[in-house]
């Protein structure tokens, strides 16, 4: 398992027959991701790197039945193109493409979230990036430009804001003998289209993932929240790293979100915001490996020691929980209808009704109350 | 790109913002000169990108031109927060009855505009946020823009009086245009200030653009101040490479943001100083290689210089290349640490052992190998 990419994905490369996205498909092809079709105006009907060229992303989709794309156009185009791909229907949208206005970025992302609907982070179609690397499902399928070589499938999910850093990290992991179910870079622009929280939602709801490395960077605050959300709703382990210790305020640190103004977005904090939800935190690059394999090998063991158990008992006591306040809902709507039985009929039952309801939510998994938790936020 | 006070007032004017007039000066004897234009009690300012200007000597009042020499005089000789006053504003002074805030921001957590209003102008809105957040009126804006009667209603909230309210809201609504047809990620207006007689003004700008958007922006080009930069920061901005510079004194070039300040950091974790920021971008191109190096070079404090390259997009025989052509122009004075891995790292390899140069693959090994060439320098 993995989270996003699969062997189902069937991915167009929007700006196939520029630089970058030629170089990138004959990779993404070698790796063995199934690319299918690419768009570049003008020159549909031909081919390029052994896959069909259409005009429109509608086209590439209607002919290909294509479920995901990558943007390689240049950056005065990349939100057109991911307005094309929302509007023609494309599930998960990966924009590669650096220096987008943000003014720009900003309209892309709300149309993507639109079509997705408010608090539904496991929905579709999502968009990734601007300005990131992609993502690698190890030995699968890679959308983007992360290096194959350096990725071996196993059970960590990765997910940062940066690019050649992830590379470094993955790389120390693998050589620790340390897989990963998919690695994902989210970018470092001051808004993107999916950010911690949703690849810790996912990475929470993926079984095959055991456990998650999270690297952000100065500048925003989109590292105390995630380390908030993991405090309250990721249960796999989680090991975190931030770059940008020792970066000056006011400077912006090639990433356009990566800069300390007014005080805030410091390194300091979003460390001590991690320590204080639990998360360990690896002062240098080279210590995350290491860490990452004491809470796997922890995790294992408790789980060896009360194979499944702890997981029944917490659903078994949540079930009690939602029972309890139950009759609880029920009482308070039926003391509020004695003075009017007929109309108070009605919300009795409604009570009853939601409380039904709530105590089958709360067999759900966690991830799922998790996500729904947030989207009431 | 942040604006000086003077071109985010001219941006305003542009918009229709009210401002009082005035113009910049380089020496004393303009700001004489614009003080007898505008003749009346002017504020002469300094042209510095920190704030706290007042506290330190940079903003003084001037009854006439020749007073306006004077303290244009002192205020050019200071330098505030490290940053020498090149140039001062002269104004218009002006009687102020009132003092509010008024931003626009980029919310990167709605990822919409947000208007952050406060009736406690004049002082940082940081100190304000830290104090008294409640006192700071917060409303974003939505993707069909901003409504005249919603810029009334917002500012009825700090506006006791409906004619400021309603300047302030036309205020309002001319700078959501500034900051969406320019493309900035900071408009901010500190103080509002209202006049004895009842006129609201805009007596100071801060503008922060979107670097990004300078493509659809010609004009951007001429509030670009040569002077400010370093050679090495002018070199980096025409090469495309995104260059800081920092006080240490070994210097990094990197490929990547994210791993080019985890460098820094790691160099200062085995207790060195790095001597800057420099990332050389994804593209696989020598000649970056070479002006990378160039814009070290200018750094007279630089002792030791590391490369660190994990070869993605960028391929590490090319970054190789880039390395030996350089050198065979113009050697190195200073030692030279290279780290490279990914991408064509063999061929790389190849390359530097052929220019009689090493190179390992570990990063951690490369910032102490770094670290202990310049210290040997140093001794």
């Amino acid at each position: 398992m993995s989270i996003l990419i699969d062997k189902n994905t069937r991915l167009i490369v929007q700006g196939i027959t520029g630089r970058d996205g030629g170089f990138h498909t004959q990779q993404m092809i070698a790796y063995g991701t199934k690319v299918v079709a690419g768009v570049t105006p003008g020159k549909g009907g031909t081919t390029a790197h052994g896959v069909p060229v259409f005009d429109s992303v509608h086209e590439a989709i209607v002919a290909t039945k294509a479920n995901a794309t990558v943007i390689y156009v240049p950056a005065a185009f990349a939100a057109d193109a991911i307005h094309e791909a929302a509007d023609a229907g494309v599930a998960l949208i990966v924009c590669i493409t650096e220096g987008l206005p943000v003014r720009d970025t900003m309209s892309a992302f709300h149309k993507v979230q639109n079509l997705r609907g408010a608090n539904n982070p496991l929905g579709k179609p999502r968009l990734i990036g601007p300005n990131c690397p992609g993502l690698i499902t190890p030995g699968v399928a890679k959308v983007g430009i992360l290096p194959g070589h350096i990725c071996t499938p196993g059970p960590i999910g990765v997910v940062s804001k940066s690019g050649t850093l992830t590379y470094e990290v993955v790389k120390q992991l693998t050589d620790r003998g340390l897989g990963q179910t998919t690695c994902l870079g989210i970018g470092g622009d001051p808004i993107i289209g999916t950010d911690f929280i949703d690849a810790l939602t996912l990475f929470e709801a993926d079984p095959k993932t055991e456990g998650i490395v999270l690297m952000g960077e100065i500048g925003g605050n989109a590292e105390e929240q995630a380390a908030l959300f993991i405090k309250r709703h990721v249960t796999k382990p989680v090991v975190a790293f931030i770059a940008g210790q020792t970066a000056p305020p006011g400077k912006r640190m090639g990433h356009a979100g990566a800069i300390i103004s007014g005080g805030t977005g410091t390194a300091a904090e979003k460390m001590a915001a991690f320590e204080a939800a639990g998360v360990p935190v690896a002062r240098i690059p080279s210590e995350i490996p290491g860490l990452i394999a004491e809470l796997l090998q922890r995790r294992r063991a408790r789980k060896k020691s009360a194979p499944g158990k702890a997981a029944k008992v917490a659903k078994v006591a949540k079930v009690a929980k939602v029972a309890k306040a139950a009759p609880k809902a029920a009482k308070r709507a039926k003391s509020k209808a004695a003075p009017a039985r007929k109309a108070a009929a009605k919300p009795a039952k409604k009570a009853a009704k939601s409380a039904k309801k709530s105590a089958s939510a709360a067999k759900k998994t966690n991830t799922k109350k998790a996500a729904a938790k947030r989207g009431r936020r | 790109m942040n604006l000086h006070e003077y071109q985010g007032k001219e941006l305003f004017a542009r918009y229709g913002l009210p401002v009082l007039p005035g113009q910049v000066a380089e020496t004393p004897d303009e700001a004489r000169q614009i003080a007898a234009s505008i003749g009346s009690l002017v504020v002469i300012k300094a042209q510095v990108q920190a704030g706290g200007r007042g506290k330190a000597g940079g903003v003084k009042l001037a009854a006439s031109p020749d007073e306006a020499y004077e303290k244009a005089r002192d205020i050019l000789a200071l330098t505030i927060k490290g940053l020498p006053v090149r140039k001062v504003l002269v104004a218009q002074a002006a009687d102020i009855a009132k003092e509010y805030y008024l931003s626009i921001v980029m919310d990167r957590e709605k990822k919409l505009p947000l208007i952050m209003l406060s009736a406690e102008g004049g002082v940082e809105i940081e100190e304000v946020a830290r104090v008294a957040p409640e006192k700071i009126l917060k409303q974003h804006i939505g993707l069909e823009g901003l409504r005249p009667y919603q810029a009334r209603e917002l500012m009825m909230k700090v506006f006791t009086d409906f004619k400021q309210a309603a300047q302030a809201a036309d205020i309002l609504l001319k700078l959501y245009n500034v900051f969406m047809d320019g493309d900035c990620s900071l408009a901010e207006i500190n103080p509002l200030a209202v006049t004895p007689e009842g006129r609201v003004i805009a007596l100071d700008a801060k503008v922060v653009l979107d670097d990004n958007a300078d493509y659809r922006h010609r004009d951007w080009e001429h509030f670009r101040d040569p002077a400010e930069e370093t050679p090495g920061q002018r070199l980096a901005r025409e090469r495309g490479l995104s260059y800081v510079k920092l006080d240490g004194d070994i210097g990094c070039i990197v490929n990547g943001a994210g791993l080019a300040m985890a460098t820094m950091d790691l160099i200062k974790h085995y207790g060195g100083e790095p001597a800057n920021f420099l990332d050389i971008g994804g593209s696989s191109n020598p000649e970056k290689v070479t002006a990378a190096l160039k814009i070290i070079t200018t750094d007279s404090h630089v002792r030791a210089i590391l490369f660190n390259i994990f070869g993605g997009i960028t391929r590490c025989d090319d970054v190789a290349n880039g390395i030996v052509t350089s050198l065979t122009e113009s050697p190195l004075t200073v030692p030279l640490v290279i780290r490279l891995t990914g991408t064509n790292e063999v061929k790389a390899r190849q390359i530097l052992s052929d220019f009689g140069l090493g190179a390992t693959t570990s990063m951690d090994e490369a910032v102490q190998m770094v670290i202990a060439k310049a210290q040997e320098v140093t001794a």
